[in-house]
């Protein structure tokens, strides 16, 4: 079991393989707070087959061992697989999106942070910026850091998505 | 259309499909009440052989599913319509899902295109069920019908059983609407590529296992719900036999078990007696078979059998490590995994291989001598006893009797007094604890088990909840008995209030004259009958036992001081089982 630790919660990464039929999100979820699990955060989309779907999904292992969770998502008849995934042994990609202060007098400095995260420069206003990030979700957790001084009016990440690194 | 299998491509309508589909999954009796939604399927039910017998209340069809299912071990099918029918069927599907009662139920919805416009008895049933079904479908397409009934008996009945629901649009279903006509076809097999569930046992696991069981000096069989649901009955008394080892069956696995084998010792728990209890507490190895460590029975669990080696076999993986973590964890089903076990018990020696447990098991017999279940007979002029009145049931009905409970004093008194000899012969709602389960779930095991006398032992409180079924018994020529231990109080209840909230009883009084239980009964058409003192216990069962065209009811008025121990307080160790006054001596 591979935890990684994020402001002090204990999270896991868990790759959920499903069958991509109404209302399967809705069984994930409710089977999550049902039981009392907590999410950290959930990406979720079809896959190469359309009949699947992968649920990508860091939990939150404070609140029930992960073997529960793992047990118990298993048991939802339109879950095929669900593997955890090591952060050593898996790609992991974040996308964010955020409108930050940048005022004349400081625009300069948050575009060269944006440059130096190799973000992209979206939308642009008269005393703010909105950008783009792609990468790991340490990454994105630096530039966000880095970011916060200038001023954060709005945020969105997706939620990590991942899969297992190629054994070559 | 009832005449005869259909061939493949036969043009029909959704509802037509659905009712062959139930015919070909073997139904042959199905619950329910018609309603808006849910006409169209009805109508093919008067060409169908199915018997649908149609209740007064939605939650009594998914009840009498559920006892159909306990009786018989076939799945129970119940039919209501949309909007409040599926709301009110909602508890039944909680019970089984708790229970693990294989059951599955028919519900109408407004036509797919109105979904999600607030449309007349519209409810969102696949939405309010999903956290108390194993699964459910809301079906789109009337093609869909023969897969998906197919699939949903498949479901409810491997693995470890429960309630599956279908959602069933009204325009799929109506002849009128062309979105209804398919091209019949059955499915030779199901495709559920995310459901495999267990059926053998490890070979490494059960070799462990078995190296346990021999190397123990005081292990007991756990026995829960999971023994009758994989009808492992048979196996059970094999393998107790085979080593000499005692059984405790919990409510759920009450006639698992002969209670009379030498090596039963009933029911463990909050209210099992103190030699099941207190053997569990000190055993050195438990073998936890279909049983699932629930709160009831380990009392703390942190307290729960502290010296006690762990084997744990269950048909559903998430129960091993859910509560208390395995030595040896075998997903698998009960039967095989003991067939397996008693295999590999034989090939390492079978007893001789055994330790002498003969300490262990004087100490039983000790505790049992100590102490039995007891109570004090109620003197002349006083309120029955209802332990006596249960014990007169006990030996005045056939062995084979099926003895349905609903939720409270009397169930724990059932529970503890009878003393069960086959399996299948008792019927009640352990994990949801759903009163009023009795009669609806008494006219399900007398519907799927005509052949033998059901007796329904009721609260006045749960008779109360859905008594008016017994009118569907009357009309159907359904001949359940009831016995309501009437003393006139919510007594589960009024103990708690007793033991544990300085005696202030708050709102928990319901007066024994009303409703007045007799008359209420022969207005529903059954006999009715009260009985209030000692003499007159006999006369009355024996006179409901020899009525076999009709319901009977017999109302016993019961005193309300009476208590149901032992007890474990709710939260304490299972160390601290309070016994009986008569006892504190030799306990404390």
């Amino acid at each position: 079991m591979a935890a990684f630790e994020t402001s002090g919660e204990k999270l896991h990464l868990l790759s959920v393989l499903v069958e991509n039929k109404a209302g399967v999100l809705a069984r994930v979820a409710g089977l999550f707070s049902r039981r009392a699990f907590n999410i950290h955060s959930l990406a979720v989309a079809p896959t190469e087959d359309a009949k699947f779907s992968r649920i990508t999904m860091v939990v939150d292992v404070e609140s029930a061992p992960l073997e529960q969770m793992v047990k118990q998502l298993d048991k939802l008849i339109n879950v095929l697989s669900i593997t955890e995934l090591s952060p050593e042994q898996a790609i992991q990609r974040e996308l964010l999106l955020v409108t930050v202060d940048a005022e004349a007098a400081v625009r300069g400095q948050v575009i060269e942070l944006v440059q130096v995260f190799e973000g992209r420069i979206v939308n642009v206003g008269h005393e703010q910026i909105m950008v783009s990030l792609e990468g790991a979700p340490d990454k994105l957790d630096d530039f966000e850091n880095l970011l916060r001084p200038y001023g954060i009016s709005a945020i969105q990440r997706t939620g990590r998505i991942a899969l297992p690194r190629l054994h070559n | 259309m009832s005449s005869g299998p259909p061939t493949h491509g036969q043009p029909m309508n959704g509802g037509e499909a659905l009712i062959k589909s139930l015919e070909l999954e073997g139904v042959d009796v199905m619950f329910g009440l018609p309603g808006g939604a849910i006409l169209p399927v009805y109508d093919p039910i008067i060409d169908s052989p199915i018997r649908h017998i149609l209740v007064r209340h939605e939650q009594g069809a998914g009840h009498m599913a559920e006892g159909y299912a306990h009786a018989t071990g076939r799945p129970g099918v119940a039919m209501v319509t949309s909007g409040p029918a599926a709301t009110n069927i909602v508890t039944p599907l909680c019970d089984a899902f708790m229970d693990s009662v294989p059951m599955v139920v028919i519900t109408g919805q407004v036509p797919y295109a109105a979904i999600g416009t607030d449309a007349f008895q519209e409810c969102d049933t696949t939405g309010i069920t999903m956290p108390v079904t194993k699964h459910n479908y809301l079906i789109s397409d009337a093609r869909d019908i023969p897969r998906i009934v197919r699939e949903a008996f498949h479901l409810a009945t491997t693995g470890r059983p429960g309630p599956v629901l279908i959602d069933v649009p009204k325009d799929i279903v109506d002849p009128k609407n062309p979105r209804s006509a398919l091209d019949w076809y059955w499915p030779d097999e199901v495709d559920l590529p995310g459901y495999h569930p267990p059926s053998k046992g490890e070979p490494e696991a059960i070799r462990k296992a078995a190296e346990l069981i021999l190397a123990s000096e005081r292990p007991v069989i756990y026995a829960g719900g999971g023994i009758l649901k994989a009808r492992a009955a048979e196996a059970l008394r094999e393998l107790a036999e085979l080593c000499d080892i005692h059984v405790v069956t919990t409510l759920m696995a009450r006639s698992a078990f002969p209670d009379t084998h030498p090596l039963a010792l009933g029911m463990p728990g909050m209210h099992g007696n103190y030699t099941a209890i207190t053997a569990m507490q000190q055993a050195d190895l438990l073998i936890a078979l279909g049983s699932r460590f629930d709160d009831r029975v380990t009392g703390r669990v942190g307290a729960f059998a502290p010296e006690a080696k762990i084997i744990h076999v269950d048909i559903d993986p998430a129960e091993l490590g859910k509560v208390r973590r395995p030595d040896v964890g075998i997903a698998g089903d009960c039967r095989l995994v003991i067939e397996e076990l008693i295999e590999a018990l034989r090939e390492l020696g079978g007893t001789p291989a055994q330790p002498d447990r003969s300490l262990w098991k004087s100490t039983i017999s000790g505790w049992q001598e100590t102490y039995p279940l007891t109570y004090e007979q109620s003197a002349p002029g006083e309120l029955l006893k209802p332990q006596f009145v249960l014990e007169t049931l006990r030996d005045n009905t056939p062995d084979d009797t099926i003895l349905c409970s609903g939720v409270g004093q009397h169930q724990m008194w059932a529970s503890q007094y009878w003393r069960f000899q086959h399996p299948y012969t008792w019927v009640n709602s352990g994990g949801l604890g759903t009163m009023g389960f009795s009669v609806p779930a008494a006219i399900g095991a007398k519907v799927g088990r005509p052949d033998r006398m059901v007796w329904a032992v009721d609260g006045d409180g749960c008779f109360q909840m859905t008594a008016q079924e017994l009118v569907t018994a009357s009309a159907e020529r359904i001949p359940v008995k009831v016995a309501i231990l009437n003393n006139a109080y919510l007594g589960m209840v009024r103990q708690w209030q007793e033991m544990f909230y300085e005696e202030r009883y708050s709102e928990v009084y319901l007066s024994p004259d009303l409703p007045d239980y007799k008359m209420w009964a022969e207005a529903m058409g059954c006999v009715g009958m009260r009985v209030e003192s000692p003499e007159e216990v006999l006369p009355a069962i024996e006179k409901a036992n020899s009525i076999n065209d009709r319901p009977v009811v017999i109302e016993f008025r019961t005193d309300a001081s009476e208590k149901v121990f032992p007890m474990v307080p709710a939260g304490a160790s299972n160390d601290d089982v309070l016994t009986f006054q008569s006892q504190f001596g030799e306990n404390h």
